[in-house]
């Protein structure tokens, strides 16, 4: 098992009375990427501040490298922050900034000018040196949060939606020279993002979150693959969910359908929901799948159409690389392995 | 957060001297000199009410003079480019830099019966007029003195109405009246709420313009405080109690423009 | 660009006229060589020379500088604090607090006076405490009246300034103090010098509340313009407002000139 870094217990945290976080328990390991991924208030940038010292839980434990740091001020804790938006100091330039937490470190100067050359150049800003702050682009700004973090050798590196603030094309460059940074650094890296195609990127492991509650952690692989419920499954990627019937183990009905499928153990004529991937649903000819269905509209999207299509009551989405003419009629299959079956979300109950 | 503790000497220091102060004014309006209970002083008010609907009357002339004035011109100045606005702004700012004592008294000298404007008027056979002593000399003291008040906030909002927005009214098809009731002034209420506040209230409580251009017979609420603490009157329990019924009024008046405009009060002081 | 109409211009021109023309007569009869304040009958620069040599008016100038910069120093590290301090508090003890921020500003000036008047008065009867009006009731009074502009200028810098700026300072391993002294301070410093120098105009102008609190000892200069006025006859007046007048142009020209370099640097380094 590998060496557990960060261990968070029972943590409880309110603000005014409302619980944004419930009883929360997170194992973070040694030299992981790890990502908290959520919508909006769900708990995922406080549990970002409460591992950093700005929050502090009402119950719980906080253990850093096994020792429990509820009581350490942020100061004193050997992790760096890359803040939303970088809160770069806008009065001092970028070798300062990042100079900065050497500085309180008194650490003698020629060993400072080192350290901080090494992490400009780790994050492509040599020659950046004597640039005031609002000279610096977006990205470059960005590197500098980043090497001004780095730059104190922390264990564990908190990016708090670091790439928010960037275009499309920056937002792709800069995943991958995070990874990058990450792996040659090998230090923990905990991010928080809600754009799940960036926690899909880079991550380890991937720490879904919702109303201040974990609903899945995983890999990103076992996240989109077998999403733990209605919910990790709408939110990852695009779905297709329907209320469904297990008849029993690998026989499932919906869509006015029987379907077979590999899930089992639900139990017998159990209530549930189904998930389908939008690129699972093979376009046949009409008659030939199990379902045939009405193309409504169709969109280009570049790599492949985007369809909406009705059929048996439902309005499904479906990504195919073949065009068809709205208003015809195609035929559907899907494959029992492309079937996801999961619990009904308790919430909705 | 711990660094609330850093407001702390201010907080002390606002209890002393700004919060005991007026409790202090409350206290000495409701006590006579020998310090027991009393509601004379409070009666005694109403005596005054001459006084005070004659402040109240005055500064409200003044204020309403003020806002038709500064109104065009803080549009004009907000339409400027760049430099063009700022070397005008400066031109219309300069004069509050000086004391307003001394701009009160400039007026002293034009309106006097010897003054530059009545010896003027005797070259072309006019006059004298009794222009010095008069309400209206106190008026035009009011006007002169607080009109930079009203145009400064007026200006700054304005300057944040785009120039779109009023193409667009006229684009479909707002005429200037409508435009001007439907959408300038619309826009630019927190402006004229706050002007309204910021010359009404040193109008109606001044007593430095009605005594030098106003003479005796003009008294103004401002002048009977003033004698109740330093004048002849004597009698700081009627001046605490004047003062608290003019600070009452005028927070009730607050309050009320308060309801037309929303938070950003703070920039406009400034 | 349009062209600006004749008729704003025409306004803008009388509109002017009217601010200017009573401080111009000023000006032109401090030259005056009779007292009269409406016939020029000759140039001279006497009255010039008698307000270099009048007593009183130096000695209330110095008073008047004195007590503008202490006040205005004490004000500026009250109301620096202060407005930190605010900017963390809750919603609840922020309101409180403002509000009573603004009463000295909303309240009528003439209201401030006399409730300070009061207390000093309060204080030496009840507590035998020697504190004569003068000097230091002026000092006191005009930190008052000049804190809550500190304040007003420096809240805005504070929310303007990225919430996170605090934290990552702390992040980075400074103390709370030491990230508000190295960090916060900095950052919001345009903002202080603003609320310094207004404070220091509005202690140097003010005149009502210093009417109040001031004693027979100690006088600032709009106190003794005011009696000056009172006694209705020098023209020293008149020089003293030329010399105000053609100070605070140069001071105003001298700033909008420096202002107007900045940002004229500050353009060109944007375009590097």
């Amino acid at each position: 098992m590998e060496n557990c870094i960060i261990n968070l217990k029972d943590i409880v945290v309110e603000y005014d009375g409302e619980r944004v976080l419930n009883g929360l328990n997170l194992e973070i390991h040694d030299k992981e990427f790890v990502t908290f991924l959520g919508p909006s208030g769900c708990g995922k940038t406080t549990t970002l501040r409460i591992i950093g010292g700005f929050v502090e839980p009402k119950e719980g434990d906080i253990f850093f490298d096994g020792v429990r740091i509820n009581d350490l001020p942020p100061h004193k804790r050997q992790l760096n922050t890359v803040f939303q938006r970088y809160a770069l100091f806008p009065h001092l330039n970028v070798y300062e900034n990042v100079e900065f937490g050497l500085k309180l470190r008194k650490m003698p100067e020629s060993e400072r000018k080192q350290r901080v050359r090494e992490m400009l150049e780790l994050v492509n800003l040599k020659g950046f040196e004597r640039r005031n702050i609002n000279q610096l682009s977006g990205g470059q700004q960005q590197r500098v949060a980043i090497a001004r973090a780095l730059v104190n050798h922390p264990k564990v590196l908190l990016l708090d939606e670091p790439l928010g603030a960037l275009d499309l094309k920056l937002r792709k460059e800069m995943q991958i020279e995070l990874k990058r940074i990450q792996q040659s650094l090998e230090i923990t890296f905990i991010y928080v993002t809600h754009d799940q195609e960036e926690a899909l990127t880079m991550s380890d492991r991937v720490v879904v979150m919702k109303d201040g509650y974990i609903q899945q952690i995983g890999t990103p692989q076992d996240i989109y693959n077998e999403p733990a419920n209605a919910f990790v499954a709408d939110f990852i990627g695009e779905s297709n969910i329907m209320d469904g019937l297990m008849y029993d183990d690998f026989k499932v009905q919906f869509a006015g359908n029987e379907f077979e499928c590999v899930d089992k153990g639900f139990g017998q004529m159990k209530r549930v929901d189904v998930v389908v991937r939008p690129e699972d649903v093979k376009v046949v000819a009409p008659d030939e799948g199990q379902l045939n269905g009405v193309v409504n509209s169709v969109i280009f999207k570049g790599v492949h159409f985007e369809m909406m299509v009705e059929a048996a009551g439902y309005n499904w989405m479906i990504h195919s690389t073949k065009m068809e003419e709205p208003g015809s009629i195609i035929g559907m299959r899907i494959d029992p392995f492309d079937i996801h079956i999961m619990h009904k979300m308790e919430d909705e109950e | 957060m711990k660094s609330r503790y850093s407001a702390y000497p201010y907080v002390i220091w606002m209890v002393i001297f700004t919060v005991v102060p007026l409790l202090l004014v409350a206290a000495f309006a409701i006590t006579d000199s020998s310090g027991a209970y009393t509601l004379e002083n409070i009666s005694a008010v109403g005596e005054y009410t001459p006084v005070l609907m004659r402040s109240i009357w005055l500064a409200a002339i003044a204020t309403v003079l003020c806002l038709v004035i500064a109104y065009p011109l803080a549009y004009i100045l907000s339409r400027k480019t760049g430099s063009q606005q700022r070397t005008m702004l400066m031109l219309v700012m300069l004069p509050t830099w000086m004391n307003f004592l001394l701009r009160t008294y400039a007026w002293m000298t034009l309106l006097e019966k010897n003054g530059i404007i009545n010896r003027l008027l005797g070259f072309i056979g006019l006059g004298p007029f009794e222009m010095i002593n008069t309400q209206g000399a106190v008026v035009l003291g009011m006007v002169y003195d607080y009109l930079p008040f009203m145009i400064l906030p007026l200006y700054s909002i304005m300057t944040k109405i785009d120039n779109s927005v009023i193409e667009a009214a006229q684009d479909l098809g707002a005429s200037t009246p409508q435009i001007l009731r439907r959408v300038l002034i619309p826009l630019s209420m927190p402006g004229i709420t706050t002007g309204i506040t910021m010359v009404f209230v040193p109008a109606v409580s001044t007593f430095i313009i009605s005594r030098m251009l106003g003479g005796g017979g003009n008294l103004l609420i401002g002048d009977l405080i003033e004698l109740q603490f330093l004048g002849n009157a004597y009698n700081p329990n009627l001046g605490a109690a004047i003062a608290l019924v003019l600070m009452v009024l005028i927070l009730l008046c607050m309050s009320i423009t308060n309801q037309f405009d929303g938070e950003d009060k703070e920039d406009m002081i400034i | 660009m349009k062209k600006t109409s004749w008729y704003s211009k025409a306004y803008m021109s009388v509109a002017l006229g009217f601010l200017y023309l009573p401080i111009l007569v000023l000006i032109v009869f401090s030259f005056n060589e009779s007292k009269s304040r409406g016939v020029f009958t000759g140039f001279t620069l006497d009255w010039y020379v008698k307000l270099f040599h009048n007593e009183m008016i130096l000695s209330a100038l110095f008073n008047t500088l004195v007590i503008a910069a202490i006040a205005s120093v004490v004000a500026t590290v009250i109301g620096t604090l202060a407005a930190i301090g605010i900017n963390g508090m809750k919603k609840w003890a922020k309101s409180l607090v403002m509000n009573v921020t603004y009463l000295p500003i909303i309240n009528p000036e003439i209201v401030t006076g006399v409730s300070m008047l009061l207390l000093f008065v309060f204080i030496r009867d009840k507590f035998n405490v020697d504190m004569e009006l003068g000097f230091f009731t002026l000092l006191l009074a005009h930190i008052t009246f000049c804190t809550p502009y500190v304040i007003l200028n420096v809240l805005p810098k504070l929310r303007q300034m990225d919430k996170h700026t605090f934290e990552a300072a702390q992040d980075l391993g400074c103390s709370p103090a030491q990230a508000i002294w190295k960090v916060v301070i900095p950052e919001i410093m345009p903002g202080i010098m603003a609320g310094f120098l207004m404070a220091f105009t509005y202690s140097i102008d003010d005149f009502i509340i210093s009417y109040f609190v001031s004693g027979p000892t100690s006088q600032t200069l709009p106190i003794a313009i005011y009696s000056m006025t009172r006694r209705k006859v020098s023209p020293q007046i008149n020089a003293l407002s030329t010399i105000i007048f053609v100070v605070v142009l140069l001071v105003l020209l001298g700033s909008n000139i420096v202002e107007a370099r900045r940002e004229k640097r500050l353009n060109r380094k944007e375009e590097d």
